[in-house]
């Protein structure tokens, strides 16, 4: 076993769920959004749901924050170890950050802020301060923005608005619903860092919805990848980019070159993994080759993707890290005969899915 | 503003000379049917009554201080109190069909299509249809006699609830557009925010729902109490001679009476009315919604 520091966190915060699902399914019509999924969620960690659209991680959220009730065929979620079912989403101690934020564009901020502290009958100077402690919580200045309308702010304020919103009731769970979706990189990078880092620091779980799996891998503890209405792999960043179970996570989170392995098994390898050689140089032991040529050379900065078109006409993508040979003529041109190769120990076998 | 920057773009490097070519054919139509017979109005509400309608030369205030006797202020109360209620009446009854027709998604173009269907006909003719409803002998009489309810016709005709039942029909629909308007815009999210954050259906109603669809309340409203005001047809069919409106004081005048300035003078304060509505509603709209509901 890992010395403790150096475990995941997930593992460290002691594996204490705090929702599960149990084979909940949920269904539109004829359309099956959400297959019998069975997940929990650790305390304390930054969960997140990733898959493409239409893959029913939404609906999962929804479901969790009760505006979706499951099919009744038999599934349950718990919260806090207690079925929720039948449960308002006001009565589950949760918080949520929707896509697009859905500010209340006639109130101001504090009001905004203020809204479920309201309805909960906190008021007057206690009320004044819970808006601001969360408005500097999530970096506002309550002078300067407190009297602001949600259309006098940029979008990255936005987010901060609701996500004082959401924490200023203190809730066990804050479900983040794409709330990055629609800003730019580089705002995007920085809410990125800004939100793990307030999980950490206010011991909230996060529960994380995102298409995007650079995002997720940023951010989370672990991730829940879904497709078509299924969870298909559950892990931290590093054991799904590691170890992808199948080919849709080999491929959807990273990319991978898929072969025929032994035994007419699927086998993915990483990029980054792959030896790139000219046909006359001395071959190291241990690995296994193809020759190709080479079809595109694409220079990204620290790395060079070299796309190579090997026999079968099929193509593989060798990742070289920039180390330094990359400021001087690149090593590869397209057209030029080189090997390609591996070794079998990086190669992952996926199931059949 | 880019739209607006965008759409000067189009009409091309010069701007200011583009601007005034689109304003030019409606600007040209305003000031000769609007601006033009105004002030030929107020100038005729100045001027001396000819003998057999039309004015005489001359200056004088005589029709704005006749129309100060209480039998004419009278008139004038009795418009904008019976306005003032069809504005209301036309607002309960509206903001529940708005509400409805923009909640539901399967319907709405069927539901819609059925509120501007009365437009279909002509106002006089549905002013009509109404007197069948309402007479001794119309519907609503033989239904209850039929029934045994009543035993003799109840007077429903040439009562200041027929005006207000005329009133509140023709212009429903001015007041159910304008609010799904508003409500058609309303992000669902905001409710489901609202109720994560703890609101019960009531609070989600009066906090985030109602705040949001005040603007087209309030244009409703105007479009409804503006109409109401200067309305003749309603009262004129429905009411009888007992329930004249200020509408039919000014069509009287410059028809049977042949009093041009009198009757230009009645619409003046007519007008003034209308104008001190505009302003009230104007203020609420801009009043800062969320300051009010912290009150």
């Amino acid at each position: 076993m890992l010395p403790y520091a150096r475990r995941p966190r997930y593992l460290r915060l002691g594996f204490v769920a705090i929702a599960q699902f149990l084979r909940v399914s949920k269904s539109f019509g004829a359309t099956r959004a959400v297959d019998a999924v069975s997940f929990e969620i650790v305390r304390g960690e930054f969960f997140s749901l990733l898959g493409p659209s239409g893959c029913g991680k939404t609906t999962t959220l929804r479901l969790l924050a009760g505006f979706e009730q499951p099919d009744g065929d038999g599934g349950d979620i718990l919260i806090g170890g207690v079925s929720a079912l039948g449960l308002r989403p006001y009565e589950r101690n949760l918080g949520m950050v929707f896509q697009g934020y859905a500010l209340f564009p006639h109130l101001t901020v504090e009001r905004n802020v203020g809204f479920g502290l309201e309805r909960r009958g906190v008021n007057g100077a206690e009320l004044t301060r819970r808006v601001a402690d969360a408005l500097i919580t999530v970096r506002l200045d309550p002078k300067e923005f407190g009297h602001r309308r949600p259309a006098e702010l940029s979008g990255g304020q936005r987010q901060r608005v609701a996500l004082a919103r959401a924490l200023v009731l203190e809730p066990e769970l804050l479900l983040l619903d794409e709330p990055l979706a629609a800003t730019d990189e580089k705002l995007r990078r920085a809410m990125q860092l800004e939100l793990r880092q307030l999980n950490r620091k206010i011991g909230i779980t996060f529960v994380y919805v995102t298409h995007d799996q650079e995002e997720a891998l940023t951010m989370s503890d672990r991730i829940a990848i879904m497709d078509r209405g299924r969870i298909v792999q559950i892990g931290s960043p590093a054991e799904i980019y590691e170890h992808p179970r199948t080919e849709f996570v080999a491929t959807f989170i990273g990319e991978s070159n898929l072969f025929e392995g032994e035994n007419g098994a699927r086998v993915a390898i990483r990029p980054e993994r792959m030896l790139l050689l000219a046909p006359g140089d001395p071959r190291p032991a241990g690995y296994r080759f193809l020759s190709g040529a080479v079809e595109e050379v694409i220079y990204q900065g620290e790395m060079l993707r070299v796309l190579v078109q090997v026999e079968g006409n099929r193509r593989c993508t060798a990742a070289l890290r920039n180390e330094g040979q990359l400021s001087r003529p690149l090593p590869w041109t397209p057209g030029t005969a080189v090997a390609i190769g591996w070794k079998p120990e990086d190669s992952r076998v996926l199931d059949q899915a | 503003m880019t739209i607006r920057r965008r759409m000067l773009g189009m009409i091309g490097r010069r701007p200011g000379l583009g601007v005034a070519s689109l304003l030019l054919p409606g600007g040209l139509w305003l000031v000769l049917f609007f601006v033009v017979p105004m002030l030929l109005m107020l100038g005729a509400s100045v001027m001396p009554r000819g003998t057999y309608g039309g004015v005489e030369p001359g200056l004088t205030l005589e029709h704005y201080r006749r129309f100060l006797d209480p039998l004419y202020l009278q008139v004038l109360w009795r418009t904008i109190a019976w306005s003032g209620v069809a504005t209301v009446v036309c607002l309960l009854l509206g903001l529940p069909v708005a509400w409805v027709i923009a909640a539901s998604r399967r319907h709405r173009s069927l539901l819609l299509f059925l509120v501007v269907l009365p437009f279909w006909t002509s106002f006089l003719v549905r002013t009509f249809a109404m007197i069948f409803l309402l007479r001794d002998s119309g519907v609503i009489n033989s239904v209850l006699l039929g029934l045994g309810v009543i035993r003799e016709p109840i007077a429903l005709l040439y009562t200041p609830f027929a005006v207000l039942s005329g009133l509140v029909y023709g212009l429903l629909p001015f007041m159910v557009l304008p609010i799904y308007a508003s409500l058609e815009k309303l992000d669902p999210a905001l409710l489901e925010a609202a109720e994560v954050l703890g609101a019960r259906p009531a609070a989600r109603f009066f906090r985030v729902t109602l705040p949001l669809a005040l603007p087209g309340m309030i244009a409703g409203s105007l479009l409804v109490f503006v109409p109401a005001m200067g309305s003749f047809l309603t009262s004129d069919l429905l009411g009888g001679a007992k329930q004249v409106m200020i509408g039919n004081l000014v069509q009287n005048q410059f028809t049977t009476a042949r009093n041009w300035p009198f009757g230009s003078a009645a619409s003046f304060a007519v007008m003034a009315v209308v104008l001190v509505a505009v302003m009230l509603s104007l203020r609420l709209r801009d009043r800062d919604p969320g300051e009010r509901v912290r009150r």
